[in-house]
């Protein structure tokens, strides 16, 4: 696979910045009241989703978390109308009825958030099964983390994939929690791609280095794409925030928090990009200007939209 | 017009959906090779090759969301379920996921899906092969629930239930599969949502599913010897259910009893009973009765008393007949 060019790096670390700045911003409307719900966030895991999605089009499909916001930024979503989604607007791509959690865009195979832990492994595999089945050359992706893994889902899916020899990567990110518990309260194991070995799949595991993740991304999709079947390609990362935003994180020590937060893959990119004169601090700062820009406009389109009318509540449950 | 059986009208339907459209196939434990744990895919495999009829391996829960993702893509699976009891495996699959796909995204995706299982006793199977659950399907806001009684409407529906673009839990019956019953030699199919008056009546209105039909009928054959005459409704589908038909029968009896196999506390039954003492209390001249299994696992060795049957349906008419307001 060919190195990324000037183009595609300073692409990545645009994407990465989208990410990073959208879910900050998230996190400030969420603490003023502007989002309901639970808010869960990615910061720190940008690379994941970059490194993965440069490889995928808009015909390709994902499934993805909970924590899913930047995998649908990766995948190409429309900030306007997913900021809009996630103020609960009836412009928003799911017309309001999912915000945070299961923000999905069928235009660019999102095939939803999911608040079930687990529960878009099997159907990620669906869509690899519908590209065999209609013999397209798509590929699925399925997001999602160490704690997942735990759950028959994640088996059952694996399973299925490598039998059939589906078209898709499992990816999974090791943040090293599953919503409350560290990874040593529930896995006997210390690297989730030990699981491949029951499903004859190979797995590959990465750090939380965009290049690094591209790099294998590619190959596995290819492998994919080629009719060669499933991978399992595991991120070792680090959770900066609690599992939602508003946790305390008191099962977890402040200490480990800071060092989680000393880890930070795109200033680890940033600092690389300017090493290598790809950018410079002048890239950087309108870089961050023009995202910002984009984001706050979102946020205000989003503020401008309205919110569904409880008459249209029971619209479309059945058609 | 053709006899055959319960479980070959159910693979007819399957397979000439799947001649009719490219886009339908059949997944699930022993589908293929096997022909189906019933033999509801006799000659399906053969037919249609293993990559429209897909064997798995035991994994409800997997295999129902890989073909939820799969309707979200633009196919139109048929899930078997081999015992309704292992559909417990997969419920986020259908409550959380497949129930809610399209609404929950904004209307984007569409989740084509039917996923048949066959319900009730008759095996001496046990607790964990012979339970009724269509209720709690019933329950979830954006499934379709359908359940047929004879080979005529086993056809007719599935064919209906997989041409539609709502996701569909289609419950078939185990002592029914073996069941003879005329069907035309054309294509036909029974509109979702619609009731059937199996039999017209002018004493008390039956309203009961599936097996308990059968009962009904046999229930109302002898009471019309005691002059006591019975309408049997079948509603065929649960979830949405056709209260004009059930309402106009109640304006013209004034009775009603309701009868299934799963257990009476918070059965479909109860659903009927609340809706029509809500909306045409004044219509009734008599408590409502309703019949369904002890609230109790289903029995191994005491299988026969424990499944409602035709005696159960007489006593419930004839307490309804005795009483009045």
């Amino acid at each position: 696979m060919s190195k990324p060019g000037r183009k595609k790096l300073i692409e990545f670390y645009t994407r990465m910045v989208r990410i990073r700045k959208t879910e900050e911003k998230l996190m400030e409307v969420f603490s003023n009241g502007e989002i309901l719900g639970f808010l869960h966030v990615s910061i720190g895991q940008e690379a994941a989703p970059v490194g993965i999605c440069a490889h995928l089009s808009d015909l390709d499909y994902i499934a993805t978390t909970h924590r899913g916001h930047g995998h649908a930024i990766a995948k190409g979503i429309d900030l306007k109308y997913a900021m809009a989604e996630l103020f609960g607007k009836k412009e928003g791509f799911c017309m309001g009825r999912s915000g945070s959690m299961h923000l999905a865009d069928k235009k660019h195979g999102i095939m939803g958030a999911n608040g079930i832990v687990g529960g878009g492994i099997p159907i990620a595999t669906g869509a690899a099964f519908a590209a065999r089945y209609k013999k397209t050359d798509q590929v699925a992706v399925a997001t999602f983390g160490e704690g997942a893994t735990g759950e028959g889902a994640f088996h059952e899916a694996l399973n299925f994939a490598a039998i059939k020899k589906l078209p898709i990567v499992y990816v999974c990110e090791n943040n090293g929690w599953a919503e409350f518990s560290p990874q040593s309260i529930h896995m006997p194991i210390k690297d989730v791609i030990s699981r491949a070995t029951a499903y004859n799949m190979p797995a590959v595991q990465v750090s939380n280095d965009v290049l690094e993740i591209y790099e294998a991304a590619g190959k596995a999709i290819d492998h994919a794409r080629a009719g060669k079947g499933p991978t399992l390609l595991e991120v070792k990362c680090d959770r900066w925030h609690g599992h939602y935003v508003g946790d305390a994180q008191k099962y977890r020590g402040k200490d480990a928090v800071e060092k989680a937060m000393g880890k930070d893959c795109l200033l680890n990119f940033e600092v690389t990009l300017l090493t290598d004169k790809v950018l410079q601090k002048k890239d950087i700062e309108k870089i961050g200007a023009q995202v910002q820009a984009e984001i706050d406009e979102a946020v205000d389109f989003a503020r401008e939209c309205s919110f569904p009318d409880p008459s249209e509540m029971m619209d479309g449950l059945y058609i | 017009m053709k006899d055959i059986r319960y479980i070959f009208a159910i693979k007819e339907a399957m397979e000439e959906e799947m001649e009719r459209d490219e886009n339908v196939f059949l997944v699930g434990e022993d589908v293929g090779l096997a022909e189906g744990s019933f033999g509801a895919s006799r000659g399906l495999y053969d037919k249609f090759g293993p990559d429209r009829v897909i064997d798995t391996p035991i994994s409800e829960l997997g295999f129902t969301s890989m073909a939820a993702g799969a309707a979200s893509c633009g196919l139109r699976p048929i899930v078997e379920i081999m015992f309704m009891d292992f559909v417990t495996c997969c419920m986020d699959s259908i409550v959380n996921q497949i129930a809610k796909m399209r609404y929950m995204f904004g209307n984007q995706y569409s989740v084509p899906i039917v996923v048949r299982m066959p319900e009730g006793g008759g095996l001496n199977a046990g607790p964990q092969h012979s339970q009724c659950l269509e209720a709690w399907f019933a329950h979830v806001p954006g499934l379709k629930v359908v359940m047929a009684s004879t080979p005529y409407d086993v056809k007719g529906l599935l064919k209906s239930s997989i041409r539609d673009d709502n996701p569909v839990i289609f419950i078939e019956n185990k002592t029914l599969h073996a069941m003879k019953g005329s069907i035309p030699e054309e294509d036909f199919t029974i509109p979702l949502g619609k009731a059937d008056i199996k039999r017209e009546g002018s004493d008390v209105t039956i309203v009961t599913a599936s097996r308990m039909v059968h009962e009904s009928l046999k229930a109302a054959d002898a009471l019309a010897e005691e002059g006591i005459s019975l309408e049997v409704i079948d509603l065929m589908t649960i979830q949405p259910w056709d209260r004009e038909t059930v309402f106009n029968s109640i304006g013209k009896t004034h009775r009603l009893v309701t009868a299934h196999e799963a257990v009476k506390q918070f059965g479909f039954g109860a659903e009927i009973s609340a809706a029509v003492t809500e909306e045409i209390l004044d219509e009734l001249d008599a408590p409502i009765m309703r019949v369904g299994a002890p609230f109790v696992p289903a029995s191994y060795s005491l299988e026969k008393f424990y499944v409602p049957g035709a005696d159960d349906v007489k006593n419930a008419v004839r307490k309804t007949m005795e009483r009045s307001f």
